[in-house]
């Protein structure tokens, strides 16, 4: 499981406005929308785009992280670039999407890190290395874990599309 | 039975006698709804055909609908190809629900939807838009979701591993006073609920209220479940479905009405007291930001925006109209009006409600979401602030994240136009 640095610290009720502006919509292949990953701070976008982030790296967020719009660019844009999200909570189309579309995302209701520290996931929890503290880790919605467990939607419909043909 | 609404919408869709909150089940679907995205949806549902041996076919091209609002006309070329490439799609799999850029039969899909007949009671509905709660409104359990979910129920026909889930029971009581609507309740709803506080369950309306209150009111309340994070909201339907859905609607074959059963059990109740409501304005950067409108008032506005799947209806355009006729908006505001769909601008300019709104001065836009999502027709400059009747107010909604965006009534709107500054429609003339 990953482990890697804390490399941008959030509040609550992130929207998707903020993960992937309305304004980037028509932008919507997999391959094309990290790119847009939250443009409006363009601080992070800069890093993001010039490979300063790397793969396994972590945002930590509080309550109901992606809500508002369905749009799944805001969940593939991040997993373009290999990045945990950890939240106290999700909002739920953006769960089901990140699920669907394989972003690795942990529901972790007591999180405490700031940016710079090392997180680590490791037997159900998140540990903080930096302050040496531990996180239990809520488990998904149990309707899901079957989508995870094929590695994404497209591949379980598609054996599901097969198993019905036959 | 002790179910809520939707669990008894979902026993019935599934031919069982029960269902419980928690329950996984595998839900037959009667309309998938996309717009623009519907780009993506046909990429992810080619990419679950890919080495199947099997020829990439919709289960059912009557069931699947697919309304152009998002950016029309398009706003860029990237648009336009979507745009084309999707009625390609649409004219090879034999898509009949289609609703491209056209005066005849163009819309916001959140109007599209009802207006045509579509939306029926007891029907599972699903949208790649969140704001497809809408159509609880006529009592079908409708929620939004992502384009590769939608793929999949594109290829399967159906929505896999669905969560029952509970339901919270609101129930509104009194007449509301003269200057409140729909849009003030059920933003106060949210402020009450906040963001994240109907995650996962579903809003079910009870009371005199909601049964005094015409379909496009309802339509407002539904639309708007998902501001408080709600899965669905629903009104469970009654004579006022019936007549919306045969009269407006044109809908003539049978409709199965029913109601929730008297001992269903809810997560939470929470009573309303219609006749103490005052306008509700949203404040920046968060739907649940809920201020009643004596705390917000006087705030300058340099744009007014009349519209959206939220409060684009013929009666929002009467009522800014109503306001309006024979008044000038503020020297140094600006008043863009986007109906909900191309009937709706053919009535409205039948009744001469665009003419009084043009004549004020109000930038009349063709039907679609606008600027609503900050794509294109009306973004803010750095530091403005508007004032909208669309649903959300997120930080750069509106195309900047330099400006503000405050949501309220269509009367509040109309009402600041005139003065240029978030104005109380009731100390109005």
């Amino acid at each position: 499981m990953p482990k890697g640095k804390v490399v941008q610290k959030l509040g609550d009720d992130i929207s998707t406005d903020i993960i992937y502006p309305g304004r980037f919509m028509a932008t919507v292949l997999p391959t094309e929308t990290p790119q847009y990953a939250f443009a409006d701070n363009a601080v992070f976008n800069q890093a993001l785009n010039e490979k300063q982030v790397p793969a396994g790296s972590f945002i930590v967020a509080g309550d109901n992280f992606g809500c508002g719009s369905s749009r799944e660019q805001a969940a593939s844009c991040i997993k373009g670039y290999g990045l945990t999200v950890v939240a106290r909570n999700f909002a739920r189309i953006f769960l089901q999407n990140s699920i669907n579309v394989g972003l690795q995302m942990v529901i972790c209701p007591g999180i405490e890190a700031e940016e710079g520290h090392e997180l680590e996931i490791r037997d159900g929890k998140v540990w903080n290395l930096t302050t040496g503290e531990s996180f239990a880790i809520e488990s998904l919605p149990k309707a899901r874990q079957a989508i995870i467990d094929a590695g994404g939607l497209i591949p379980y419909a598609r054996r599901l599309l097969l198993e019905r043909a036959g | 039975m002790d179910m809520t609404y939707v669990q008894k919408l979902l026993a019935r869709a599934c031919g069982k006698d029960k269902v419980a909150v928690g329950d996984i089940l595998e839900l037959p679907v009667h309309l998938a709804m996309s717009h623009e995205n519907a780009a993506l949806v046909i990429n992810q549902f080619k990419e679950i055909f890919r080495d199947t041996g099997q020829e990439s076919r919709v289960w059912d091209p009557d069931r699947i609908a697919i309304i152009f609002d998002h950016r029309v006309p398009a706003e860029s070329a990237k648009t336009a190809t979507n745009h084309k490439k999707t009625r390609e799609f649409v004219g090879n799999q034999g898509i009949s629900k289609f609703h491209d850029v056209r005066g005849d039969v163009g819309g916001i899909c959140h109007q599209i939807l009802p207006e045509n007949g579509y939306v029926r009671p007891g029907q599972v509905l699903l949208g790649t838009d969140s704001h497809t709660t809408t159509h609880g409104a006529l009592g079908a359990f409708a929620f939004g979701i992502g384009a590769t979910e939608m793929a999949a129920v594109w290829a399967l026909g159906s929505i896999l591993n669905v969560e029952v889930p509970g339901t919270i029971k609101v129930e509104v009581n009194g007449e509301l006073p003269r200057g409140v609507y729909a849009k003030d309740l059920i933003l106060h709803l949210v402020g009450l609920l906040t963001a994240e506080g109907a995650n996962f369950k579903v809003i079910e309306f009870h009371g005199d209220t909601i049964r005094d209150l015409p379909t496009s009111g309802r339509l407002v309340l539904c639309n708007m479940t998902v501001e408080a994070g709600a899965t669905a909201g629903v009104v469970p339907p009654d004579d006022e479905t019936r007549r919306y859905l045969r009269d407006e609607a044109g809908v003539q074959d049978e409709l199965d009405l029913f109601a929730p059963d008297a001992d269903g059990v809810y997560d939470r109740v929470v009573e309303i007291d219609a006749t103490q409501l005052e306008p509700q304005i949203a404040c920046p950067h968060t739907v649940d930001n809920v201020k009643p409108i004596g705390e917000v008032k006087g705030k300058k506005v340099h744009q007014i925006v009349v519209g959206s799947c939220t409060n684009g209806r013929l009666d929002d355009l009467e009522v800014a109209a109503g306001i309006l006729k024979g008044k000038q908006v503020a020297a140094d505001t600006r008043m863009i009006v986007f109906p909900a769909s191309w009937r709706i601008y053919s009535d409205a300019l039948r009744l001469g409600y665009l003419n009084d709104l043009i004549a004020a001065g109000a930038v009349v836009c063709n039907p679609g979401c606008g600027p609503c999502l900050g794509i294109h027709q009306g973004a803010l400059g750095d530091n403005e602030t508007a004032l909208a009747t669309t649903n959300r107010n997120f930080k750069g909604r509106m195309g900047n994240p330099g400006a503000e965006v405050f949501l309220s009534s269509t009367a509040v709107a109309a009402a600041s136009a005139l003065t240029g500054v978030i104005t109380d429609p009731r100390e109005e003339g």
